[in-house]
């Protein structure tokens, strides 16, 4: 039963367009791949490391393809053959061409079935690893249990490792359920992913697979400590999107943003590549029970919360069709929105609350990423406090599943330990205070509210429409989101897509996929 | 706690106000009051609460009073506190580097344009280096602008050319000899470490080996930008928070405007 009075026809109508525009976008990528798939591939297969001059061996074993022209073969095609004939491990094959004393594209080429026969091992040694990891996640759920949604959500953003242990440690004991380390900037556009601990980063961590381990090690401890599973939140998104999947799948994160839309938006990322990297970074996480947020609020942060907000329910529902073809299931969709409404607009909260209310309505079942208000928040942390105040409203009336708390001193620095206290105090008053608020208060009929929600239904359908006619490439080219317009053969990482040759290789995706 | 809203003591500081020795105002002329809050490394407790008041006499607080304090996580207090700030400034000797033009509205910076430069001025800008925010170049340039102030590509007499984030500064300077720009807007938002006045003092630099430096108006803007700050790395311009794209606009019209006819 709908509170706003939605024509759920209208929305499986919206539905079944989005699953239209997805598998159009799937056709194309299940025919390509890209070197940060390939590299992936190598991860999962346990090759990690640096060589001498500190390139990270899957890119060491990957570009000595790609320059040999080869990349549209695959790299476990090569790994397999180079298996076979000299009978080391993935992890020796690495070590030994990155010393140059092996050319994988020399060795003699093996029929499919025994290069299939060679790797099952490794492939099926990975799977178990990320299937008992996904376990322990589970028996902690089960045991110490979690905290009630919203989950409250922080970022750390040190630069320095060791730093965002303790600032994290401090805000899990505070009541954070989410602990977000967010990167160094610039890290989306590095076409590698950088190896070990680090101590250094400007506005953010470097992630990398030890920083994850540190983390994830720290967390588990003062989740035991506390008596509620802290989830662990990174960044899969950019130029190495699958690459962070794996890392993160090993290494047991529990939440990643993973969003090709906002790449392609918001880095300038190539379409092709980021959409083909989407894919498989989507399976592995969907496999690791890894919930991924999607990067919709951004959009409000360039076009207009009001007029645009339609755009980011078109969005959610393209991405929740991409999500279900890399076997994503509902509850691991973190499908963004904001609040993000110019504060100065007369019923400003009453729009604020129809979209939130709205969105849960049209995704029931999906741990929605509501994040707080940006693009409004002045330097004035008093007035900032309040508008995070009604943003935490709004999260615990329409049931939103991960609260991003907003900070009043966002748009002045990266959150002190007090900001942290300040926000999550903030938010458990008013989810304490209001817990209840969503049943007991229906909106008046034909009101506002329920209007607006209409309203914001209807121009999705429209604009979805037009997108399944032109296709989403296309729509991209054409700005329909956030105002931006990028070219499909334009952006960062293009030379990195190959099409898929005869020979091609990945026997993960269908592992994964069907568990 | 106490002392505070109800305080009795007596105020025997000088009520009347001289601009050249000016202090905080709470409610009374001169009584220096400040508020602050702040997290010490040390557990909660009266020692931590001595240690505050300590620190803010060290800061020139008298009568420090810690209103509220709370520890953060084991080891971390915070706290808000009062307290009345014992040294002054003098106003009049105050000199503050700006901006210089008018602001004007949109449509007389476009009809000055027109009858005083005759074509459009050309402004290429971009969020340089690493910095991954849009939101400051999208609100001067873009054509809707923020809060109501509408963006450079809405003028008529302009032609913008948006180059969004994460622009090498090279190919900043590539894309600015190849529009023949008149001006470069540069927005920086990421500043932790400096890292804003790298890159802006790299771009200047590169500017000037290509002999480019004197050809073009070079502005920079960002919340943590001053006009100063602008000037003191080899800038025209800096616009810093709650400046809109009309400041741009028109400074950017009046600044060419004095550089070709006078």
């Amino acid at each position: 039963m709908s509170k706003l009075g939605l024509d759920f026809e209208k929305v499986k109508r919206a539905r079944q367009v989005a699953r239209k525009i997805a598998g159009e976008v799937q056709e194309f990528v299940d025919r390509y791949s890209t070197v940060a798939v390939e590299r992936t591939l190598c991860r999962l297969l346990g090759i990690d490391g640096i060589d001498e001059s500190g390139v990270p061996l899957p890119n060491v074993l990957v570009e000595s393809i790609r320059e040999r022209g080869l990349l549209r073969e695959g790299i476990l095609f090569f790994l397999g053959n180079a298996m076979i004939e000299t009978s080391l491990s993935p992890a020796d094959i690495a070590a030994r061409v990155a010393r140059g004393e092996l050319d994988l594209t020399r060795s003699p080429v093996q029929p499919a079935d025994k290069i299939a026969a060679i790797l099952a091992p490794r492939v099926e040694e990975c799977i178990e690893r990320i299937r008992a990891r996904r376990e322990k996640r589970e028996r902690y759920l089960q045991t110490i249990g979690e905290g009630a949604k919203p989950y409250l959500y922080v970022i750390v953003a040190t630069g320095n490792i060791h730093e965002d242990v303790i600032q994290a440690r401090a805000a899990a004991r505070q009541g954070a359920d989410i602990i977000a380390v967010i990167r160094t900037t610039g890290q989306s556009l590095l076409d590698y992913v950088p190896y070990g601990a680090t101590t250094e980063g400007f506005g953010g961590t470097f992630a990398t697979q030890e920083n994850f381990r540190i983390m994830r090690e720290a967390l588990d401890e003062v989740s035991e400590e506390i008596g509620r599973y802290i989830r662990l939140c990174n960044y899969c998104s950019g130029l190495c999107m699958p690459e962070i999947a794996a890392m993160g799948a090993l290494e047991g994160l529990d939440v990643m943003l993973n969003d090709a839309l906002y790449g392609i938006l918001f880095r300038d990322i190539n379409m092709q590549r980021t959409l083909v990297d989407q894919f498989m970074s989507r399976v592995i996480n969907g496999f690791a029970g890894v919930i991924i947020n999607t990067g919709e609020d951004n959009y409000l942060t360039t076009a207009d919360a009001v007029e645009q907000a339609h755009t980011v329910l078109a969005s959610d529902l393209i991405n929740e069709q991409l999500a279900l073809l890399a076997g994503l299931p509902e509850e691991q969709m973190g499908l963004g929105h904001a609040f993000e409404i110019d504060p100065g607009r007369e019923n400003g909260f009453l729009l604020e609350l129809a979209q939130a209310q709205m969105t849960r309505e049209i995704f029931p079942r999906a741990p929605l990423k509501y994040m707080p208000p940006t693009k409004f928040m002045t330097g004035n942390i008093f007035r900032g406090h309040i508008q995070d105040a009604l943003f935490n409203l709004v999260g615990i009336w329409t049931s939103q599943g991960i609260q991003l708390l907003g900070m009043p001193t966002e748009a002045i620095h990266t959150p002190f330990m007090s900001d942290r206290y300040l926000s999550i105090e903030n938010a458990r008053y008013i989810f304490n205070t209001l817990k209840n608020i969503g049943d007991e208060v229906e909106y008046k009929p034909g009101g506002i509210i329920q209007r607006r929600a209409r309203e914001v239904l209807d121009n999705a359908t429209s604009l979805l429409e037009n997108i399944e006619r032109e296709g989403l490439f296309a729509a991209l080219e054409k700005g329909i989101f956030a105002d931006v317009k990028r070219p499909r053969n334009g952006g960062k990482g293009l030379a990195g897509v190959t099409e898929k040759g005869a020979r091609y290789y990945n026997p993960f995706i269908q592992r994964m996929l069907h568990v | 706690m106490s002392g505070g809203l109800y305080s009795t003591e007596k105020n025997d500081f000088d009520r009347t106000l001289d601009l050249k020795r000016i202090k905080p105002y709470g409610d009374t002329m001169n009584d220096g009051k400040t508020q602050l809050s702040f997290t010490l490394p040390v557990p909660a407790g009266e020692e931590a609460i001595e240690a505050a008041k300590q620190l803010m006499r060290e800061m020139g607080f008298e009568n420090p009073q810690v209103v509220y304090s709370k520890e953060l996580t084991s080891g971390f207090t915070f706290f808000n506190c009062y307290g009345s700030c014992t040294r002054a400034v003098d106003f009049t000797a105050i000199r503050v580097p700006k901006v210089t033009s008018t602001r004007w509205e949109m449509r007389e910076t476009d009809d000055f344009i027109r009858e005083r430069i005759g074509r459009p001025i050309v402004v290429v800008g971009a969020s340089t280096g690493t910095d991954a925010h849009t939101v400051g170049i999208d609100a001067i340039m873009n054509m809707k602008g923020f809060a109501g102030h509408h963006g450079l590509e809405r003028y008529e007499m302009f032609e913008t050319y948006n180059l969004g984030s994460q622009v090498p500064n090279e190919e900043f300077i590539a894309r600015a000899i190849e529009t023949r720009a008149d001006a470069l807007l540069v927005s920086q938002t990421v500043t932790q470490k400096e890292a804003h006045v790298k890159n802006l003092t790299e771009l200047v630099e590169m500017l000037e080996a290509e002999n480019l430096r004197d050809k073009v108006i070079l502005a920079c803007g960002g919340p943590r930008i001053s006009h100063e700050l602008a000037k003191e790395l080899g800038y025209d311009a800096g616009f810093g928070m709650n400046t809109y794209a009309d400041d741009v606009a028109s400074f950017l019209a009046q600044e060419l405007d004095r550089r070709i006819n006078t």
